[in-house]
């Protein structure tokens, strides 16, 4: 009899869980269709939205700048060591370019952002909502979704390209100067077979992903913010919530992107 | 035949999980009138003005705004104001955009310098010099934040006012002087006002009408004048503030 009970109260505890977890998917999904059915409809907030490219783009440059530049270098060296075993070390510049612009630089800016951005839109919009802001704005007949939602994702959205491509650039510079002063590259030869080498569409799917991890650091950020729980304790969950969730959201869709834009 | 109330709640229900946080609440308030909603904490004060806002959805009942359901949220907000708890300001912008907020939204909005003209002449209404326009909420005391919050709520100069616990956290003095403001404004406004508070000065200072939620439902609705003589024990016990009384209290 108590072994039953047992069972029962197991499974009883993976129904609870499973139907937790579908309700916040749902919940999810029902507030980015919102979100997104907000991008079309006015009024718009231009000056909000240049705002968050400004705090989202510009300032994610440095830390997304500093990460890219070291992959390069400690991918060339890698790439060096790895190809030295079958005599393949001229690869070097053409995998470490076509490494950082299909994969290594857009996730590698995508988790930063994550962490760097992510984090800040929870942390300032759960803030807001345990300080009765966001009940202040809808009282000033204000949509807090139209005013605080939509020009952050679009903002991610548009910015995460652009400093997906300016990381890359310096990925590859990375690369370029590991490869020239410590592996003794010749610097001509380096930058023509990083140039032969790459197709339009690695970039392209690089940017691409880009954008989607925009989308993903920005949705999951305003998401944990608004459904972020009373006091500090509260906003830290959601800060810990929209970091953790988005950075495994990025690994996964980056796989699922990958199948779909290099089908094998 | 009474004149038919500006807002008026039949049976408003509301409950969150298995806590009954409203159980059935009844309450009118005329046009131009101002009504106090006293009561113990937890006993969903802020709740009630947040069902009549619709930034809550209650369970079950009717909120009536001019004899009618509310069809146009927006259109009500339009001609609204409040001042929230902890004043609730905009950390982000200075003072005069948070007072002209509402303001510099919409097809109409005011231009800056205008918005600042504005936010400034409300400030001085408020009390509060015109330099303070132009720093951060971050750099006021408690006591200007609120001035700032009742700058706001009064900037569009609304027919309808909410006052969430005006004077909480704020020392003897500073609550007078905010007690005395709110008073002056509704009067000058002729708005129609609801201020919820523990705080038995304000009740005195600014209602015209007390009404006293308990256990979810309205003790007891009279005129201030009546509040002292209600023969309510609940009422007696709260406005004299006793620890002994029909209201348990925890220790």
């Amino acid at each position: 009899m108590l072994a039953i009970n047992y069972i029962t109260e197991a499974l009883a505890s993976i129904g609870r869980s499973t139907n937790a977890m579908f309700a916040s998917i749902g919940r999810l999904v029902l507030f980015a269709v919102s979100a997104v059915s907000h991008m079309l409809r006015a009024p718009f907030y231009p000056r909000e939205l240049f705002a968050q490219l400004l705090k989202i783009g510009y300032f994610s440059l440095p830390v997304v700048g500093l990460t890219t530049l070291f992959t390069g270098g400690a991918l060339a060296l890698q790439i060096y060591a790895g190809g030295a075993r079958f005599n393949a070390e001229s690869v070097v510049p053409s995998i470490v370019a076509i490494g950082m612009v299909r994969e290594l630089g857009p996730v590698l800016a995508g988790l930063m952002v994550a962490g760097r951005v992510g984090a800040s839109i929870a942390a300032e919009i759960g803030t807001m909502k345990v300080t009765e802001q966001i009940d202040a704005l809808t009282t000033l007949s204000t949509n807090p979704m139209k005013y605080l939602v939509v020009p952050r994702i679009l903002a991610a959205t548009i910015a995460m390209p652009l400093l997906v491509l300016i990381g890359n650039i310096i990925g590859i510079l990375g690369g370029f100067l590991v490869g020239t002063l410590r592996l003794d590259f010749n610097a001509a030869a380096y930058i023509n077979n990083t140039v032969d080498f790459m197709e339009a569409g690695d970039v392209t799917s690089g940017l691409i992903k880009a954008a989607v991890f925009g989308f993903i650091v920005a949705l999951m950020g305003t998401y944990s913010g608004f459904h972020s729980g009373r006091g500090a304790q509260g906003v830290g969950q959601a800060t810990t919530n929209a970091v953790v969730s988005a950075s495994v959201l990025i690994l996964a869709s980056n796989y699922l992107l990958t199948e779909l834009l290099f089908p094998t | 035949m009474s004149p038919q109330p500006k807002i008026a709640l039949k049976g408003v229900m509301k409950a969150f999980g298995s806590n009954q946080v409203l159980r059935s609440v009844d309450l009118a308030v005329d046009k131009g009138s101002s009504l106090v909603v006293i009561g113990g904490s937890g006993t969903g004060k802020s709740v009630l003005l947040k069902c009549i806002l619709g930034i809550i959805q209650p369970d079950a009942g009717e909120i009536l705004i001019d004899g009618a359901t509310l069809k146009n949220r927006e259109e009500f907000l339009s001609h609204f104001g409040m001042l929230f708890q902890g004043g609730a300001l905009f950390d982000s912008l200075p003072v005069w955009h948070n007072v002209a907020f509402r303001l510099r939204q919409g097809k109409a909005k005011l231009s800056k310098a205008d918005a600042q003209e504005l936010a400034i002449e409300k400030l001085r209404r408020v009390g509060l010099k015109p330099e303070t326009a132009f720093q951060f909420p971050a750099e006021l005391s408690g006591g200007m934040q609120k001035r700032v919050g009742l700058a706001r709520a009064i900037a569009s100069e609304p027919s309808v006012i909410f006052f969430d616990e005006p004077t909480t956290g704020l020392d003897p003095i500073m609550a007078g002087v905010i007690n005395e403001l709110i008073r002056e404004i509704v009067v000058d406004l002729g708005a129609t006002a609801i201020t919820i508070t523990h705080d038995m000065s304000s009740v005195r200072a600014i209602a015209d009408h007390v009404a006293m939620l308990h256990a979810g439902k309205v003790r007891w609705h009279g005129p201030v004048g009546e509040i002292d003589t209600s023969g309510d024990a609940y009422v007696d016990q709260f406005i004299n503030g006793r620890a002994d009384g029909p209201i348990e209290s925890v220790r």
